[in-house]
């Protein structure tokens, strides 16, 4: 085998925080894949949770399609509170 | 079509819009970014050689704990940055080869000698001081995965120059065999130094492309400039001489003058024939094919595992 298969890797940087893409490296199964990312992304207490996820399995949107998949939110302001009127002296809303 | 795509590339570069790895990119960014990215990887790699070289002699367990510390992180700089390549459609495996063939290239400075304990702190400030110089604009490079990895780079590295800093100023202030060490690796890793800003701005053609790209955000000598009048005024505190005759302040340009590299120098070590070049290239070599039994058992074991999951489930 040339390389070792990729895996992506996310960390928790605290509890209460999701978890985030922090990069990735290569590793023979998920075991070692967890070993190396403690390793070489958490030396710093960066983290207290790590996922690692195969790069094969993540499915990503086209980034030629990035303006059909994500503009119409553009035009859909109504789906913003400030779209809203409410009268000045209405509080806690 | 193609002009078309190139200025709306360019568009989203002059916007500071970072480029992603699936994006539209000029094949020529593709390629400059794959050469820069995998030559900085090397350098992390091969660095580790001339540092680790001392780690079994260091003077007390703080300095050990440190020094290791300090390697273990260039390796992980390696992986970073390997992994940032391989997002521009590159295997690594590829890019090790080339390392070991001799084809592709690292930073120049990694093929000298480090002879003596004062050149751990020497490295540590000089070395890793203009290392954070370069690096820290890569930070805000145009390509995304790269500018990331270089913030974790970054975060990393102050503390591998203060450690230098400080193994210095222990020198500095001991006794005077121990200054007299401590001024000759200065000696020794002064113009090295300066040399790893790379060519003057007149002799790096490519250096326009890579500004207009925002690969770089400043020039060769701007970098190089802005490390000398840092660095002198860091060797005033540790009481020892910059070997440059011609070293001045200038009030008009409010910077120093310095003397001119030598350039031979520096051209004879990138093609290969430094004092540490060979030496570098056969340790690698040897790490590499000495490892490959790791390699080949890992899969093994990960196969039998996933067989043993198998029948279990
Ligand atoms: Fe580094
Ligand atoms: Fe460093």
């Amino acid at each position: 085998m040339k390389n070792w298969p990729l895996w992506e890797i996310f960390v928790r940087s605290k509890q209460g925080l999701s978890h985030k893409h922090v990069g990735s490296l290569h590793a023979a199964d998920a075991e070692m894949a967890m070993q190396n990312a403690r390793d070489v992304y958490t030396r710093r207490m960066e983290g207290v949770s790590i996922w690692v996820v195969e790069s094969v399995h993540v499915t990503a949107s086209d980034p030629d399609e990035k303006e059909s998949m994500f503009d119409p939110a553009n035009d859909k302001v109504y789906r913003h509170p400030t779209f809203y009127d409410v009268p000045d002296g209405v509080t806690h809303i | 079509m193609e002009a078309h795509l190139e200025k709306r590339f360019q568009d989203k570069i002059d916007q500071e819009i970072k480029i992603e790895p699936k994006d539209w990119m000029p094949e020529k960014y593709r390629k400059t970014l794959v050469r820069q990215i995998s030559q900085h990887a090397h350098s992390e790699i091969v660095g580790m050689l001339p540092e680790g070289n001392w780690i079994t002699r260091a003077p007390s367990l703080k300095r050990k704990l440190g020094l290791l510390a300090k390697v273990q992180d260039e390796a992980g700089h390696g992986l970073y940055l390997y992994a940032a390549a391989e997002t521009l459609g590159v295997e690594r495996a590829d890019l090790v080869a080339d390392l070991h063939s001799g084809k592709a290239k690292y930073s120049s400075i990694f093929n000298y000698p480090t002879m003596t304990w004062a050149d751990i702190g020497a490295i540590g400030w000089l070395v890793d001081g203009a290392a954070i110089m370069n690096q820290v604009p890569l930070c805000r490079c145009s390509y995304g995965p790269y500018a990331r990895a270089m913030v974790r780079v970054c975060k990393e590295e102050s503390f591998h120059q203060r450690q230098g800093f400080e193994i210095m100023m222990t020198l500095c202030n001991g006794t005077t065999e121990q200054k007299e060490m401590a001024q000759d690796a200065l000696n020794r890793w002064w113009w090295p130094s300066l040399m790893m800003f790379g060519p003057n701005d007149d002799e790096s053609p490519n250096s326009k492309q890579s500004m207009a790209w925002k690969i770089k955000r400043f020039s060769n000598d701007d970098l190089r400039q802005k490390f000398v009048d840092v660095t002198v005024e860091q060797a005033k505190h540790l009481g020892i001489n910059i070997p440059d005759p011609d070293l001045n302040w200038n009030e008009e340009t409010q910077h120093y003058d310095f003397g001119e590299i030598d350039w031979e120098e520096f051209w004879n070590v990138v093609k290969g024939n430094g004092p540490c070049n060979k030496a570098r290239l056969d340790a690698r070599n040897k790490a590499h094919d000495e490892g490959a039994w790791v390699r080949e058992a890992a899969v093994a074991y990960a196969e039998k595992k996933r067989k043993r999951k198998e029948k279990v489930a």
